[in-house]
């Protein structure tokens, strides 16, 4: 191993495959969180239609393979001549868009149901407390439930946003270059294949570590502690 | 016809004879339980209700039926001379027919827990202020205001800071209480506030609520600190099988009740 080109040549290049890992996992859980907001209120529903709502969605997309479901959108969708003449060709033609899209589906069903869980796990003398001193059921749930259910399913959250970051590796196999795909490319090109693969190991454990941080770090300014012991 | 009632801190007979909260007829089941069998009651302002009864005689449903926290399945609620609207709900019992309505009612119908039901993730403060903020539409400096000198009331001034898990259970409780207060209701209902305490601190939250009667406020207590109820009331119910067994003075009820069951209840309790 000559430690010049890995400097110079190769370790920028797995920086860079980290910058879209990351890139691609940031964008992905923040806009499933937002997503995820109304379906987890629907599936918290007492009304069995409402519940029903997005049960199919996050049926298929928690029971079918991240990797099944990006091959659908990267390589399905292309097959059909009306996605081709839409205008959501510009996008679905371009591998990053596939990615971006089908993992923000595929964890918005999982943040979902946290969120479901999270919600129903509000003490329901909390929720008739916020009823009794007047407030509507809109007003509860924006004010009192949501606040109190982020603090319960925050680290449930937190471990979804890991998973995602290491499913995230399937998207190598629609030609995007993030750490697995530059691992795979240099590694085929200097026949360093398990060097390379350990620096991405590593580039991966430094990002787990550097989410854990954050989320630790959000735990702290939400008072979770304080939740603890009831 | 009744007479005016005399309000309770000034001695002045009051020229409206509007009741504060009357209910008629209340019935309640749950499948073919019945738990209230047509209770009416009459609250009128600055009168202190105690409702006594064993565990199962349908007190606290009672309570909650009065802010709907449950549903009844027939009876009239006015309160402060309005009635409550009332449509058959899918269940069969009745609902809301007007959420505005019934927001407002509860905004100035306080309501006390026997588990406090602060909400843990904000500080005593915030649990007082939140409230008056979203419902009444007060400012946050308003709102801290009115709190900060309702917990001095209370007693835990100190503590405005602190988290509900801080606190002992009759820190809690007082702090509940004066989340009730801030919205300055008209009515206000203890469903077993010190049910739930430790024998040392159940005085802390009677004094708290001795003082509340003392200012005159309308309130119903559910209890079953005997002695406490003697003293403070006005009134007393006795419940049984979801009906009113007997009803008077604190002296009536306690040293000559008429009826069976609430002779045993009493000797019971001495």
């Amino acid at each position: 191993m000559n430690w010049e080109t890995f400097f110079d040549k190769w370790l920028p290049k797995m920086l860079d495959g980290a910058g879209l890992t990351l890139e691609l996992v940031t964008i992905a859980v923040i806009a499933g969180l937002i997503l995820a907001i109304p379906m987890g209120i629907a599936r918290a529903s007492s009304k069995p239609w409402v519940r029903s709502i997005p049960y199919a969605y996050i049926f298929f997309f928690r029971g079918t393979p991240l990797l099944l479901q990006l091959f659908m959108v990267y390589y399905g969708l292309s097959q059909f001549e009306a996605v081709r003449q839409s205008w959501a060709w510009t996008y679905l033609r371009d591998p990053y868009w596939c990615a971006l899209l089908t993992m923000t589906l595929h964890t918005t069903a999982y943040i979902a149901e946290i969120l479901r869980g999270a919600i129903q796990s509000v003490p329901s003398g909390e929720v008739e407390a916020a009823r009794a001193l007047g407030m509507s059921r809109v007003q509860s749930m924006l004010y009192i439930v949501l606040p109190r259910a982020a603090r319960i399913g925050l680290p449930a959250y937190s471990n979804e946003v890991i998973l995602m970051l290491k499913a995230s590796a399937v998207v190598y196999t629609v030609t995007l270059l993030d750490i697995m795909g530059q691992a795979k490319t240099i590694s085929a090109r200097t026949y360093e294949n398990e060097f390379f693969y350990i620096v991405a190991a590593l580039l991966y454990l430094a990002i787990t570590i550097g989410l854990t941080r954050i989320f630790r770090f959000i735990e702290h300014k939400l008072r979770v502690d304080m939740l603890q012991g009831r | 016809m009744a007479q005016a009632p005399i309000n309770r801190t000034t001695g002045v007979r009051s020229l409206v004879t509007q009741p504060a909260l009357e209910i008629r007829n209340l019935h309640k089941s749950y499948g073919d339980l019945e738990v209230l069998k047509g209770i009416s009651l009459t609250a009128r302002d600055g009168d202190v209700i105690s409702i006594l009864g064993s565990s199962g005689s349908g007190k606290s449903t009672f309570l909650r039926c009065l802010n709907l926290l449950e549903n009844p399945n027939d009876g009239e609620i006015h309160f402060a001379g309005e009635q409550l609207k009332l449509k058959r709900g899918k269940g069969g019992a009745l609902v809301a027919a007007d959420s505005k309505q019934i927001n407002r009612f509860r905004s100035e119908m306080g309501f006390v827990f026997q588990n406090f039901n602060l909400w843990p993730h904000m500080s005593v403060l915030d649990n007082i202020i939140e409230a008056p903020r979203r419902v009444l539409g007060q400012s946050k400096a308003e709102a801290t205001e009115v709190a900060e000198a309702l917990l001095a009331k209370v007693g835990i001034a100190d503590k405005r800071h602190a988290f509900p898990n801080q606190l002992s259970g009759g820190q809690q409780q007082r702090a509940a209480i004066a989340r009730t207060l801030a919205m300055q209701p008209k009515v206000i209902l203890f469903d077993e506030p010190t049910s739930a305490l430790d024998p040392e601190m159940v005085q802390e939250v009677l004094n708290v609520i001795r003082a509340l009667a003392d200012e005159g406020r309308t309130m119903l207590l559910v209890t079953h600190e005997m002695s406490f109820a003697r003293q403070v009331s006005s009134e007393i119910v006795f419940l049984h099988q979801g009906r009113v067994e007997e009803q008077g003075t604190p002296d009536q009820v306690f040293d000559n009740p008429t009826s069976e069951r609430c002779k045993q209840f009493m000797s019971s309790h001495r």
